[in-house]
């Protein structure tokens, strides 16, 4: 039986034309395939630690680890000052947005060419895949945040109003991640050059971000530039002016957040560029 | 009765820049030696290709249409851009309803997810709101027979398992508009039984299917019509059997009147080369129809470049569906291997084969006794039988032609009309 001319007119139109103009991505088809968006988020969080024996205790382990050796090398040889709190802590605090804000930009900086053959058989909003590959940072994140609070009870150190700032620095992380990773992700389709660079690119940015190290180090002409125009220096700084108090991030903060969004706009511009001939070039 | 259209398509165009292949898996060392390269030459235009070009049809509701076409013709680059995952250079094409592919049968199923997962993941990825999948959820695992290991991880799976699960996904996704391009489809023989099965019960059910196959049977059972595309454009668009028929004229077998060809083979080890074939009348010109009972001829000349100590010459009879029903050897019935002397040589084959009424399509080739094939000409030329015998007095009875042959036959019954 053929379907009805009432049931045919009810059903949806889609309309396949050369795009124009320069943002042509459609938060309202972003919102409709708001569920796929969750079950790939769910699929990166599913998979990540399957098949291993610790499964999500790396989720701790990780920043357990490297807080150990940081506060090791920089904190008991190099004894690098911590703005007065227990170097540990101060570290912690710069590692756990660090790591949230790494994790995502080299997961989504390969996500278009690891999920290629989805990109070649079947339609849905390209950007889904470099979003889901970031957002799914955001569950290890929220997870790690238990050696945090330990490490605060452990110290003593009881945060102040800040605190409720914290998601706001998070948010920031993961838009940085974003931000940066859909220029990394649709170049890689290109240039395969992005995924072998993109580990020396994080590694950089680590050194230049204040993780380690206090901001108030910084001082002084070219160091000062280099940390003004690293968004995620502003976005560290901030997150442990949340959580254990420091000098705050200031104006700079302001500097950072739209520096971001600017990234972010002219991210999506080329992404929306490049989108048009991702199944032809991959 | 007139059904609502639910595929229009308007002057759709695809153009290619060449050369973007060639930087594939570029590199960034390769875009700036070519931007640089522009810099210093002045820039000169990327040479263009248009894969597809000025294609216009419309698909009415319930409608099962075969795309045909040689390969490169330009049929999957209008599915692609039918599917969205590119998009057109030119034109605009509207879509009525949720369009689901069976090229993309487990496309998003990922290993070390259980096969429940696996599921909900596909589902989603295919377009089915969570909700659907949980409706249909219990029909899936049943048509996949899969139960005993839902919570197993896919990659644990046989590949037969595999397969069956990810089209239990795709086979009830339901859209109202199915595109299959058989090109691309994998599977066993097996499983794309399955798949066809899959697509005739969806066009019983009134839904609208768009079918890129070579395979011409397969197109006649299911498409009530068809559309032609060559070289990026769309040449024919109706009836299955007329476009079908259309197609296989235009694109494997010569044209003209004279069935005599000149052949560009680049098939085989090439020591001799098939320079023209045809079909000969009893009174020794070529023709391109036969009377029926009149023996099959066929004359070929091969160019012979180096002596072939050992040559077997096969000829072959196919339908115009490219069903081959006849194959003939020269060494059949105990024959003997020819030898070959450089130069034009020049062969004759008379079979005693009663064909009926029907267009058939010559096949020729020419191997060497160990098996190595020589020279292979696909379809050189096509022929018809006339429904009658070349002195009228025996012909085909049946209105309808059935079959391919006919033996020569001996027959026993009680009783003889005596006329």
């Amino acid at each position: 039986m053929a379907a009805s001319s009432g049931d045919i007119a009810r059903r949806k139109t889609f309309v396949i034309e050369p795009s124009r103009g320069p943002l042509a991505f459609n938060p309202r088809e972003l919102w409709e395939y708001r569920e796929l968006l969750f079950f790939l988020v769910w699929r990166e969080v599913r998979v990540r630690y399957k098949q291993t024996a610790l499964g999500i205790g790396w989720v701790l382990l990780q920043p357990l680890i490297a807080m150990i050796i940081f506060s090791a090398i920089f904190g008991q040889f190099a004894k690098l000052p911590s703005d007065g709190l227990p170097y540990p802590l101060f570290v912690l605090a710069g590692l756990l947005p660090w790591q949230l804000f790494a994790g995502a930009l080299t997961r989504t900086g390969g996500s278009l060419v690891r999920d290629s053959s989805l990109l070649t058989k079947i339609y849905f909003p390209r950007l889904l895949i470099p979003l889901s590959a970031a957002l799914a940072g955001l569950v290890d994140f929220v997870l790690s945040l238990v050696l945090l609070v330990i490490m605060l009870v452990y110290y003593g150190v009881r945060p102040g109003w800040q605190l409720v700032a914290i998601p706001i620095f998070a948010l920031l992380a993961v838009l940085a991640a974003i931000a940066f990773g859909v220029w990394l992700a649709a170049l890689n389709v290109r240039y395969r050059d992005v995924q072998i660079a993109l580990p020396f690119l994080v590694q950089i940015w680590f050194f230049v971000s204040p993780v380690a190290y206090s901001a108030s180090l910084v001082s002084g002409g070219i160091s000062r530039l280099v940390y003004g125009l690293n968004p995620m220096a502003s976005v560290i700084q901030g997150f442990r002016w949340s959580l254990v108090g420091g000098p705050g991030p200031g104006l700079q903060l302001l500097g950072a957040t739209s520096l971001i969004i600017a990234v972010l706009i002219a991210g999506l511009i080329y992404f929306r560029a490049a989108e048009k001939t991702f199944a032809d070039v991959i | 009765m007139s059904s609502p259209t639910v595929v229009q398509v308007a002057g759709i165009g695809k153009q290619y820049r060449l050369g973007r292949k060639a930087t594939h898996f570029g590199s960034l060392r390769e875009a700036i030696w070519a931007t640089a390269g522009v810099i210093r030459r002045g820039r000169s235009p990327a040479p263009t290709l248009w894969a597809l070009r000025d294609v216009s049809f419309e698909v009415q509701a319930g409608e099962v249409v075969g795309i045909v076409g040689r390969n490169g013709a330009g049929k999957s680059t209008l599915l692609k851009i039918l599917s969205r995952l590119t998009e057109p250079t030119e034109g605009r094409a509207v879509i009525k309803g949720r369009l689901g592919s069976l090229l993309e049968v487990g496309t998003g199923f990922h290993g070390e997810l259980t096969g429940r997962e696996n599921v909900y993941l596909n589902g989603a990825i295919l377009g089915m709101r969570r909700a659907e999948v949980d409706r249909k959820f219990d029909q899936i695992i049943e048509f996949s027979g899969v139960e005993a290991f839902l919570d197993t991880a896919v990659k644990r799976y046989s590949s037969g398992m595999y397969v069956r699960l990810a089209f239990a996904v795709a086979a009830h996704l339901e859209p109202d508009i199915l595109v299959v391009d058989e090109v691309l489809s994998v599977g066993d023989a097996a499983f794309q039984r399955k798949c066809l099965g899959k697509m005739g019960e969806v066009a019983s059910e009134g839904r609208t299917v768009l079918f890129v196959s070579h395979n011409m049977p397969v197109i006649k059972s299911l498409c009530s019509r068809a559309l032609l595309i060559d070289a990026g454009r769309l040449v024919d668009d109706g009836d299955t059997d007329r476009v079908v028929a259309s197609y296989l004229r235009t694109e494997e077998t010569p044209e003209g009147e004279s069935q005599l060809r000149q052949t560009d083979s680049l098939m085989g080890t090439g020591e001799a080369r098939l320079r023209w074939a045809g079909i000969l009348e009893r009174n020794g010109a070529t023709s391109r129809s036969l009377h029926f009972t009149e023996p099959l001829r066929v004359k070929m000349r091969f160019e012979v470049l180096d002596r072939v100590p050992e040559g077997v010459i096969e000829v072959g009879v196919s339908t115009l569906d490219g069903q081959r029903i006849a194959t003939m050897m020269s060494t059949d019935n105990g024959g003997q291997a020819f030898i070959f002397e450089p130069g034009l040589q020049d062969v004759l084959l008379e079979a005693d084969v009663t064909l009926l009424p029907r267009e058939y399509i010559l096949h020729v080739s020419l191997h060497h006794y160990s098996g190595a094939t020589i020279d292979l000409v696909d379809s050189v030329t096509r022929f018809s039988i006339i429904n009658v015998a070349l002195d009228g007095g025996d012909h085909y009875r049946p209105h309808e032609v059935r079959g391919y042959v006919r033996p020569s036959t001996r027959w026993q019954a009680p009783r003889r009309v005596v006329g």
